[in-house]
């Protein structure tokens, strides 16, 4: 079973690369007003980390999703389910 | 923040737009003069951007049985066909639907969005899972969204993807809807639906068609993708407009399962709107009767996308599909498209100006749609003014590099 402290250190691995204009990723880092992802760039994150984990992240819970945080806890509920 | 701070941001961009001196956001056609000409800012212009893959929205047969229902049957039906009834002409418009894709079962719809809301959020419900292509028209976003599914995305004509997404469901691949276009509306490129259908038998899934731009347009009767790819058995349902190469307004839902009638009661798009127009009914049903009746048009079409195909890719523009009756030209930046498209419809040409955030991987585009009803003349006015706007384009930016 994968938990979400074993997720977030591969999770912040993947974001890294879009993390140009700001400093250090946290948690709390919210994916688009801070790391400045425009809607393509978010789709493109998203099947990245599909393929990373081999998940499917439903549209329905992208509402819910704004932080990095939030993001590694819906895979972690996804590989759980 | 109140409600309409919100749009802000719209504001700022449009106005940016607006800065550069180009206006494509209220464009108004003074006077339609032929499925191909009208009167833009003043002046005669060549529409290559409407859709009209055909050339029927002036056939004389479509205008008279419209004007003829007009007469006898009025203005509107001033309600919804649950409530006040079918007319006569909605039965029989289903029934000529039907017949033209040899399938038992067709559902009229007021608009092409309506039937992708319509039959989407009819078939998949909680509980159901959709697999939508990427790069879907915001109907089909729309109608997954209305039904409470849970709706996944798979890259744009990527039947691994796919595969590997319904591997992920496990048994519940069984309960997925998949849905693709015949052909995508932006680039012009079509599902690779052989071997999509191959998957969607190995998973058990279900699969639905949209033929909006395809409809008319492939096929050896016009039925569109899957006609021409030979898959029409293994395809569950097939929707599409009435807006396109029909010439008129309205969708449809098309299917060989004999549930497929309950969608008339499940359906709020269909429940709960007034039905299409008699005039609407009344012309639709003689377009369908012309595409059967005059394959000429198709073969038309396709030469006249042929030709213009070649002449923009010998210009030297890169373009977004193979031929087709949708032809995108891909220009590099946003600034160049915006600029490129007013000098178009400066010369006389209209086309779609597609930027991002509309437009797949974020493309800049300048969006043709060919039609039948093209001449040969109007054919190298537009590839002449395509050659004026990208010798001025480049010339500027030669110019601003030196």
């Amino acid at each position: 079973m994968t938990t979400y402290a074993e997720i977030l250190p591969q999770l912040l691995k993947t974001l890294t690369p879009y993390a140009k204009k700001m400093g250090q990723l946290k948690e709390s880092t919210d994916l688009v007003s801070e790391l400045g992802l425009d809607s393509l760039q978010v789709m493109q994150v998203l099947l990245k980390i599909e393929d990373q984990f081999d998940i499917s992240i439903p549209l329905n819970n992208l509402p819910n999703i704004r932080t990095v945080k939030d993001l590694g806890q819906e895979i972690e509920m996804l590989l759980k389910a | 923040m109140s409600l309409f701070e919100k749009f802000s941001s719209i504001q700022q961009a449009r106005q940016e737009i607006l800065q550069s001196g180009v206006n494509p956001f209220h464009l108004t056609i003074e006077k339609i003069i032929s499925p191909t000409e009208a009167v833009i800012n003043g002046h005669t212009t060549i529409l290559v951007g409407t859709n009209n893959y055909l050339g029927l929205t002036f056939h004389p047969d479509s205008i008279q049985a419209s004007q003829e229902a007009l007469a006898q049957e009025g203005t509107g039906t001033t309600g919804s066909r649950m409530a006040n009834g079918s007319f006569s002409s909605h039965n029989d418009l289903e029934r000529a639907i039907a017949d033209f894709y040899g399938m038992p079962h067709a559902i009229v719809f007021s608009t092409g969005y309506q039937a992708n809301l319509g039959v989407l959020s009819a078939l998949a419900g909680p509980g159901d899972t959709i697999l939508m292509d990427g790069d879907s028209h915001a109907s089909i976003y729309d109608g997954c969204r209305l039904g409470g599914a849970e709706v996944l995305r798979f890259k744009h004509n990527d039947v691994t993807d796919l595969d590997k997404k319904l591997r992920r469901l496990g048994d519940r691949s069984r309960r997925t809807l998949i849905i693709v276009e015949g052909i995508y509306s932006m680039l012009g490129d079509r599902a690779p639906l052989k071997e999509i259908v191959d998957i969607k038998q190995q998973y058990e899934a279900t699969l639905v068609v949209d033929e909006a731009h395809s409809l008319g347009v492939l096929g050896n009767r016009g039925r569109g993708l899957a006609e021409e790819a030979g898959v029409e058995q293994g395809v569950d349902c097939i929707v599409g407009t009435f807006s396109k190469s029909l010439g008129s307004t309205g969708g449809f839902g098309v299917s060989s399962h004999p549930e497929f009638e309950f969608i008339r009661y499940t359906s709020r798009p269909y429940i709960f709107t007034a039905s299409p127009c008699p005039s609407v009914v009344a012309s639709t049903k003689v377009a369908l009767r012309i595409i059967r009746e005059t394959p000429q048009l198709r073969q038309q079409l396709w030469k006249n996308a042929k030709i213009l195909y070649d002449g923009l890719e010998h210009i030297g523009y890169t373009l977004g599909a193979e031929v087709g009756p949708v032809i995108a030209a891909m220009i590099p930046s946003k600034e160049q498209a915006l600029a490129m498209w007013q000098g178009l419809l400066e010369q006389g040409i209209y086309v779609n100006l597609m930027i991002p955030p509309a437009t797949p991987n974020g493309e800049s585009l300048l969006r043709c749609s060919v039609s039948a009803a093209h001449t040969p003349q109007q054919l190298e006015t537009i590839i002449q003014s395509f050659a004026n706007v990208y010798s001025q384009i480049n010339e500027h930016a030669a110019s601003v590099s030196t």
